[in-house]
Parts: structure tokens; C-alpha cells; sequence
């Protein structure tokens, strides 16, 4: 468990903008994501944990050690603060072997389990046969279980991830989501991840905490999340909706029904409680969740003329996107249309939420 | 048939001497130094980084006078050492180490405050969080990280203490048989007429420059495995 209120602060400087972080938290057992674009202060926090960087105020408690406390003047050393850090290029000492590298790491255990330990970590990440090699004579992914390895070998009371998926292709990106798991399942060491990847957030996260400009703006499950962003930002931080700026003419409770005004079209909606007819609010809708048709004479009820502007073909599916920064996924089967400019989307109205 | 010209060695010897002494003092002086600058935040850094390295640019005289006001037999710290070791340190080939000492530290902590500082701060960051002590981490990753860079300014610090001329001339002096160093027999030599004798002292210094420059090139080449030559 470790409990988090860390403030920091920088000053601007002629070639940088200030920033400042200021943070409360807390993270269980399982795995946090700290969720949140570059420069939202993600790795500034798990340096401030590590205790890399001293924060200005607060308090970091990780279970029931003091690791760091501004007013008390704490700030142990980070040496005795038993955080694993899987850094974001892995950090294997290169002028080591894989061996070496654990070896480095388990000096702090007793002599005698040492080498016993070292082994069994070894082939617990499968990294047995490549023991000898240094680190440039290895694939990305036997570094990164190297690196994982090394930081659970002092049996650390939490683990601190930075941003471990970056850089991984495909196949690599599995193979690491497993061994996190199987982490987590082996070990229960609590880990701290960063990332800004919205699938990484989705494949790992049990609580993900959503940080923005050194902020922490919303947290829960990521489906929580995902299901209900807290604002805009969030919304737009996830990068997954489609969000129009839209303004309410009518409320019915009783038929839960609403119209919403965007651009010179109107769309139903449902009953929205706590707002106001007249409210500049904004909707937000998954791509996945419109249609999209060419046009054919008029609009019919909830459609909204748009112009094609590209078509982005996805794996499994393909992306429309239109004018008024509207998009829609279809599944790459559909037909394509790509010659056809003028289009209606559909608006589901069950489906609209606003913020 | 010529007779063969008549070279005295004790000056190429003394040379090699003094330089392998005043290295390894430069060494330790110098990794300290270097070490402090790349790795400490404290007032006036710059200007001592600027006061280490200004031996390189200072002319050799500037430089031995103020080593024999320093030193002297006057001087406090002249005194001292008279003290110490029952003799005067200037004008004797302690003095000439003192001398290259001065020659040759500056371009160690100029190389070694480079490799430090090109130590990419994630392996010192990994090592303390994994429980080393500050000492360890030196040791055990810092120092065989830039190991190659520090063996090939040892080997140009030992190259530049052979050369010294001026302020070894001005704090040791030119007693053929104590002080006399390989660099002031050559002039020596070359004054008094002694052109073969020169020459083949001259040529031992390019071959020996040589050979050390040769190395330090190598050495800095290639550490780790291809992919991380800017270590």
C-alpha cells in the first residue's frame, strides 16, 4: 500500500515553461496505472517515490515506513526505500552480464541464498540460456524481463514501472502483459505503471489514476473511467470519443428525452438530470457507436450531413472521418465508398452522453 | 668506422620515472576532481573546473614561477616538506614530478569530467535504488563504464608528463645526473653540439609519444559491443 501527497513545483525558465505537480494518492495491491500525456508529471511522481527527486511538501508512506515527509524533514535515501524500478530503457548495466546484473541486485540478500535466488529468478523469467550474454547481445523483450527480474530480487514492497511497453511491437507487447501478470499473480507486489497508452491502461490497470498537468483530474477502474470520463480533458486525454460541442433546447424527464442543438442540426437524446435547457455542454459518443451512410436526399431523424474527409483504414476496422470532427468506425469488411464525399452520420440517441 | 655517439640514459630514465609517478598521483588527484565536478552542485564549480584547467594555457614560465613561490624554501609549504624530508623540494626530481603533476592533471579531469558526465544517469539511478552505497556505485558501474576513457587519458596525461619542459626547468632546474629530465637533455645536447646524440633521443620521445597516442586511440574505441560506442 503506498500513500501519496507530493507537491512540486519549478520555476519557469527562459527555455522552459514552469510546472507543477501536486498529487494525492493511493495504490493497493494489483496494478495503478498513472495514466496521462508527456509532461503531466507521471515519471516525476515514481521519481519522487524512488526518491530520485525531492519534493517540495508532503508525505509518501509505502505501507507503514515514512519514505519521505517535507515537514518532518524525511527523505530516506533511495538506496533504503526497497522500490523496484523497472526504468523506461531497462538500465541493465551494460558492462554486466544478465547474471551480473541480478547478482548486483540480490548483494543486499544474505550471502548464502544469494546464488539460489539469482537462479530461480533467472528461470522464473525464462532468461536462463541468455544468462551470459551482456545486454546489447539481447532481444528487447529478454531485456525487459532482465530489468523486471532485477528490480524483484531485493523483494521490493512495490514496483515502479515507467512507461515498460514503449517501444515494444506487437508480439513483445503481449509477452510483457503476461509476464506482468504472472508478476502480479507470483509475486503480489504492488505495482505503479506509467503510461499514456489507452490499451497498455486497459490490458494491465485494475485502478488507473488520470494525471494532467501535474493534476490528478480523475480515478477509478478503467472501465469506470472509459465509461464516464470525469470532464473533457479526460475525455480528450483518452482520445477515444468523438466530442461536439452541443447546446440543450429541451428537457422531458418524463419521456427521457432531450434535444440537443450542434451546428444548424438537431438531435434526440435522452433525459440528461442535474442540466439546464440553454447549457453549452459537450457530447461525446464512441466512433464505433455511429453509422454512417452516403447521403441520399434528406437527413432523416437523428442523421447529421458531413463531408467525407479521409478514410484511415485500422486493422479491424475502418475509420471515417468527417467534417465538424466527427468520426466513425465500421467494421473493414463494410463496403467502401471512398469515391462518395457527401454523407449523414447517424447519432444513436440512447447512446449520447454529455459532460 | 665512427665511434657511436655518447648518450647519457640517466635523463630518458629519470623521464620515464617521474612520468610514471606523476601519473598515478594525477590519477587519484585527478578522478577525485573530475568526479566532484561532474557529479556535485556547490558555488563556484566553474571556477574551479576554470582553475584546474589553467595550467593548459598558462605559459610554462608563469606557471613554475609561481610553484617556486609556492614551494620554496621560504614558503610555507616548502618548509613543510623540509620538514617532512629533510631537504628542500625544489631543484630536485620531486620537484620535476610536481612539475608534470601540474602539466598532466588538468587534461585527466577535462577527459574523466567528460566520461562521467556521459555516464547516462539511469545506470546510477538503477544501481542506488538497488542498494548500493555511493561507494559501491563507483566502483561497481561508474568507473567500469568509463574505464576506457580513463585509461586513455592516463595514457595522454603519461605522453604530456614526459614532454614537460619549461616549468620543470624553472622548480627542478638542469643538474645533469638528478634533474635533468629527457626534454632539457635534448636542448642541452642540442647547445652544446651533441646533434647525434639529439637525435637519437628524439627519436626515442616521437616513437614513445607514438605508441602512447596509438593506444589511447584504441582504447577509446569500441567499448561494449558494437551498439554502444558513445560510452
Amino acid at each position: 500500500m503506498i500513500q501519496a501527497r507530493i507537491r512540486k513545483q519549478y520555476a519557469a525558465m527562459p527555455d522552459s515553461a514552469g510546472f507543477s505537480l501536486d498529487l494525492e494518492f493511493a495504490a493497493a495491491s494489483g496494478v495503478t496505472v498513472l495514466f496521462g500525456s508527456s509532461g503531466a508529471g507521471k515519471t516525476l511522481t515514481l521519481d519522487s517515490i524512488a526518491g530520485f527527486v525531492r519534493p517540495d511538501e508532503g508525505r509518501i508512506l509505502l505501507d507503514d515506513q515514512i519514505l519521505f515527509d517535507g515537514a518532518a524533514g524525511v527523505h530516506l535515501a533511495p538506496r533504503s526505500r526497497q522500490c523496484g524500478y523497472v526504468f523506461q530503457n531497462y538500465a541493465l548495466f551494460p558492462h554486466m552480464t544478465l547474471r551480473q546484473n541480478l547478482e548486483f541486485a540480490a548483494e543486499r540478500a544474505p550471502r548464502l541464498g544469494r546464488h539460489r535466488k539469482v537462479t530461480e529468478m533467472l528461470e522464473k523469467f525464462h532468461i536462463t540460456e541468455v544468462a551470459g550474454r551482456h545486454p546489447y547481445q539481447l532481444s528487447g523483450g529478454q531485456k525487459q524481463r532482465c530489468s523486471i527480474a532485477r528490480a524483484l530480487i531485493g523483494a521490493p514492497r512495490v514496483l515502479l514501472l515507467d512507461e515498460p511497453g514503449r517501444g515494444l511491437d506487437a508480439p513483445l507487447r503481449a509477452e510483457f502483459y503476461a509476464v506482468l501478470r504472472q508478476v502480479r499473480q507470483d509475486f503480489g507486489t504492488p505495482m505503479l505503471l506509467v503510461t499514456h497508452d489507452t490499451e497498455e491502461c486497459f490490458a494491465l490497470a485494475d485502478e488507473m489514476i488520470v494525471l494532467r498537468d501535474g493534476r490528478a483530474v480523475q480515478s477509478g477502474s478503467p472501465r469506470k473511467v472509459f465509461e464516464q470520463p470525469a470532464n473533457v480533458d479526460v475525455a480528450r486525454l483518452l482520445g477515444l470519443y468523438n466530442l461536439l460541442p452541443v447546446e440543450i433546447r429541451s428537457l422531458d424527464p418524463g419521456r427521457n428525452a432531450s434535444r440537443l442543438r450542434f451546428q444548424d442540426f438537431e438531435l434526440a437524446g435522452p433525459y440528461f438530470p442535474g442540466r439546464l435547457i440553454g447549457d453549452q455542454v459537450w457530447l461525446f459518443v464512441r466512433p464505433d457507436q455511429l453509422s454512417a451512410a452516403p447521403r441520399n436526399g434528406r437527413p432523416a431523424f437523428n442523421q447529421i450531413p458531413a463531408t467525407l474527409l479521409r478514410t484511415v483504414e485500422k486493422p479491424e476496422r475502418l475509420r471515417l472521418e468527417f467534417s465538424g470532427d466527427i468520426a466513425v468506425e465500421v467494421p473493414a469488411s463494410s463496403e467502401n465508398y471512398s469515391g462518395v464525399k457527401e454523407w449523414v452520420v447517424e447519432f444513436p440517441s440512447r447512446d449520447l452522453r454529455i459532460l | 668506422m665512427h665511434p657511436g655517439p655518447v648518450i647519457d640514459w640517466f635523463p630518458l630514465w629519470l623521464s620515464l620515472r617521474v612520468a610514471a609517478i606523476s601519473t598515478a598521483l594525477a590519477l587519484v588527484i585527478g578522478l577525485w576532481l573530475a568526479w566532484t565536478l561532474a557529479n556535485r552542485t556547490f558555488r563556484g564549480k566553474e571556477v574551479l573546473d576554470a582553475a584546474v584547467t589553467l595550467p593548459l594555457v598558462l605559459p610554462p614560465t608563469v606557471l613554475g614561477y609561481y610553484l617556486l613561490v609556492l614551494l620554496g624554501r621560504t614558503s610555507p609549504i616548502g618548509e613543510l616538506y623540509q620538514f617532512l624530508f629533510g631537504g628542500p623540494l625544489v631543484f630536485t626530481w620531486q620537484a620535476a614530478v610536481v612539475a608534470s603533476l601540474f602539466h598532466s592533471t588538468p587534461l585527466l579531469v577535462k577527459s574523466a569530467r567528460a566520461a562521467f558526465e556521459s555516464v547516462d544517469r539511469s545506470y546510477e539511478r538503477a544501481a542506488r535504488n538497488l542498494g548500493a552505497t555511493e561507494l559501491r556505485l563507483f566502483w561497481r558501474v561508474t568507473l567500469p563504464l568509463v574505464r576506457r576513457s580513463i585509461l586513455a587519458a592516463t595514457a595522454l596525461a603519461f605522453a604530456r608528463s614526459l614532454g614537460d619542459f619549461g616549468v620543470t626547468l624553472m622548480i627542478a632546474g638542469n643538474i645533469p645526473g638528478r634533474t635533468q629530465t629527457v626534454s632539457i637533455a635534448i636542448y642541452d645536447a642540442v647547445e652544446g653540439d651533441n646533434g647525434a646524440a639529439a637525435r637519437v633521443m628524439v627519436l626515442i620521445v616521437s616513437a614513445l609519444a607514438l605508441a602512447i597516442l596509438t593506444l589511447a586511440n584504441r582504447l577509446t574505441s569500441n567499448p561494449f559491443g558494437p551498439r554502444q560506442t558513445a560510452l
